[in-house]
């Protein structure tokens, strides 16, 4: 399979997936030594998606991502420290540690928020894109969300919205075959991309292992949406590789076999992407090594500034509620 | 003569004015530019329909739009076309609009309002079209204003409006034929601050939206009975004016709250846990509550009346405090 995006752009499709691999096995270190508290959402296996997509936006297009969104969020140009401060609850973190793994949002980025409300960010991506077009501005607004999503009433609702204002949404359906440990194919009839016939909208299948099928698919959307023509639905077949969560390594579930889970590993979309630099005559021998030793420097530093970065002060706990306080708005919980 | 609006023409004229302030604004709901009950009148000529946006009938989606076209420098007036169509958008207002800011340490402004037309409705429209939801919103922390008065409603909505967080004005539908002075130009009334409807020394009468008038003809019957009884209007129920509902309180030493959402963590508990805290000193009798029901409401008019909290119910109770 050839490669036919630029070189930089295929060098930095591989530095972001690395990133956000690497970046997840930091995040499992931290919640195993109980630096990171509640629940974290790996997103091992799925990197091609979050990065062909991002990559086929602009930095001024907007991406509301969900409850496994550390991918969403590296790919979009996040920084990795302030994400980890984030997940380690401190103020230098992306949302002054008051989000955590699942709502991180840097509105600078066009990042409008991690979400742990499946869809949640569906009808949003509608309303930033309406901004848009309200605007005159040829900004899009993507969507990310998983096969879990697509029997959602909010998924519906958002798809039919943004066809009918024909707005700049992409919808990107990660589909990794389960919701928590529901298949998707016993809760869903049909093919997912098939959704968006019902809408009025474009919608295509790609493989999600594969990061290049996954930006030209989004770059199709996307320029389609500048155009004003409106949405897409992309369908990214995909997998991931660990639990659903971090603590699902040690439960012992069995709603997936591990000849499954290997077969799909075989399909790792970062070596395979690293092996096609190789044959395109792009990357000679040492050129990974390179890439991936700075990716463990970014990382190393970037858990040292977080690990630096001071707790917040309980004192501030009702801070950022409102945009506009009034005496006793909010109520503290005593008097 | 001062002019004279009703209450939805009061409402039509604050959005026709703030739209006219900041081009920011849009509407956006079910039947907004068809213009059911006369609030919209007119947004869709004058605005354009890039303004003035009718939904499908899809409130979740339409409340996250709003939240999103809010996140992205657009202010957005939301409408429910009734009231109990809001736990349809429950998830998109409770862990959306109302979270995003802290969630996200102050990095998103959400300035919505929403509208939510016709609540507690009178007169058989029964089980799911007769709710006062409003409860909900304070609990989730949703600013929440309830305007009883054609001058309130232009000036409240006003306010709200201009706020730069989600809020909620909630639009009593025993209050939209309500005619009242109001002034043509701009006025915002400011959220937290209540205001005494009625003068009087003897009891506090607490009341909420449509109830507020019920309570001032209530009071007015007492006169003959020589029961001075002051009527108070929080206005604003989020922010609550606690100092001024204190004040109030204190002064006359004697409370009835009535309040038209159900009984149980209704806004009466609230009010009542409040003046307990604060003022149980200056307190001569113990404070009482005529609320809803906790119960759905029935279609058969002597059933409607008996779960909604009526000026009889009102009457008893300023005797038995002032007993
Ligand atoms: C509306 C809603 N229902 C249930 C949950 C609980 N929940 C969290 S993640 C998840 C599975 C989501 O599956 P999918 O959308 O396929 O995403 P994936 O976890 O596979 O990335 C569920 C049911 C939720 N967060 N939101
Ligand atoms: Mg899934």
């Amino acid at each position: 399979m050839t490669i036919t995006v630029p070189k930089p752009l295929a060098e930095e499709m591989y530095r972001r997936m690395q990133l956000i691999r690497r970046f997840e096995e930091w995040v499992v270190k931290l919640v195993e030594s109980n630096e990171i508290a509640g629940v974290t959402h790996e997103s091992v296996g799925q990197e091609a998606v979050a990065v062909g997509v991002c990559l086929a936006l602009r930095d001024d297009d907007v991406i509301t991502s969900t409850h496994r969104g550390h991918g969403h969020i590296i790919a979009k140009g996040g920084n990795v420290a302030h994400m980890l401060a984030e997940l380690l609850g401190r103020e230098g973190g992306y949302n002054k540690g008051r989000g955590g793994s699942m709502h991180i949002a840097d509105m600078a980025l066009g990042i409008f928020g991690a979400n742990g409300i499946v869809t949640a960010g569906c009808p949003m991506a509608c309303g930033t894109a309406y901004a848009f077009k309200r605007r005159g501005q040829d900004r899009v607004a993507a969507s990310f969300f998983g096969d879990g999503g697509v029997n959602h009433g909010l998924f519906h609702e958002a798809l039919n919205l943004a066809a009918i204002w024909a707005l700049p949404v992409v919808f990107v359906c990660e589909n990794n075959g389960y919701a928590i440990t529901t298949p998707i194919a016993s809760v869903t009839k049909v093919e997912l991309y098939t959704r968006a016939a019902a809408y009025g909208m474009p919608g295509e299948a790609v493989d999600g292992m594969d990061v290049q099928a996954v930006y030209e698919a989004t770059r199709r959307a996307v320029e389609r949406a500048r155009a004003g023509a409106g949405p897409s639905l992309i369908e990214c077949r995909t997998y991931r590789f660990v639990g659903h969560y971090t603590a699902e390594r040690f439960m012992k579930l069995d709603y997936r076999s591990d000849e499954e889970i290997v077969a799909w590993r075989k399909r790792d979309a970062i070596p395979a992407w690293s092996k096609r630099l190789g044959e395109a005559g792009l990357w000679r021998a040492d050129d990974q090594r390179r890439c991936d030793a700075a990716v463990e420097r970014e990382l190393d530093q970037a858990v040292a500034i977080a690990r630096q970065s001071p707790w917040p002060s309980a004192d501030t706990a009702l801070d950022h509620v409102y945009a506009r306080t009034y005496p006793g708005l909010p109520a503290q919980g005593f008097e | 003569m001062s002019r004279q609006l009703r209450y939805l023409q009061a409402m039509n004229e604050a959005y026709h004015q703030e739209m006219e302030r900041d081009s920011a604004m849009i509407i956006l709901g079910e039947d907004i530019r068809g213009n059911l009950r006369g609030e919209t009148r007119g947004l869709l000529a004058k605005f354009g329909p890039e303004r003035v946006l009718d939904t499908p009938i899809s409130e979740a989606a339409f409340v996250g739009f709003g939240t999103g076209a809010a996140m992205a420098g657009l202010r957005p007036i939301v409408q429910f076309q009734i009231a109990s169509l809001v736990y349809l958008a429950f998830d998109q207002l409770v862990n959306n609009a109302a979270k995003m800011r802290l969630m996200m340490g102050g990095q998103a402004t959400v300035p919505v309002t929403y509208t939510v037309m016709a609540s507690g409705a009178r007169n058989g429209l029964a089980g799911q079209h007769a709710d006062n939801p409003y409860p909900y919103f304070l609990h989730a922390g949703i600013k929440t204003v309830c305007a009883a008065s054609a001058y309130d409603a232009k000036g409240l909505l006003i306010s709200a409006i201009r706020e730069d967080d989600p809020v909620a004005f909630f639009a009593p539908a025993a209050c939209l034929a309500l005619r009242g002075e109001v002034p043509e130009e701009a006025y915002a009334i400011p959220f937290g601050v209540g205001e005494i409807k009625r003068p009087g020394s003897d009891v506090t009468v607490v009341a909420v939206g449509h109830l507020v008038p019920e309570a001032i003809q209530v009071a007015d019957s007492f006169a003959t009975e020589g029961i001075s009884v002051q009527v108070w209007d929080p206005r604003s129920l989020l922010p609550l004016d606690k100092d001024g509902l204190c004040a109030a309180a204190a002064r006359t030493g004697r409370v009835v709250i009535y309040d038209d959402t159900n009984r149980t963590c209704g806004f009466a508990a609230e009010v009542a846990a409040l003046l307990a805290e604060r003022v149980f000193g200056a307190l001569k009798a113990p404070i009482k509550r005529i609320t809803r029901a906790d119960a759905p409401i029935a279609f058969s008019a002597p059933l409607e009346k008996a779960a909604l909290p009526g000026p009889e119910r009102l009457g008893a109770a300023i005797r038995v405090v002032c007993g």
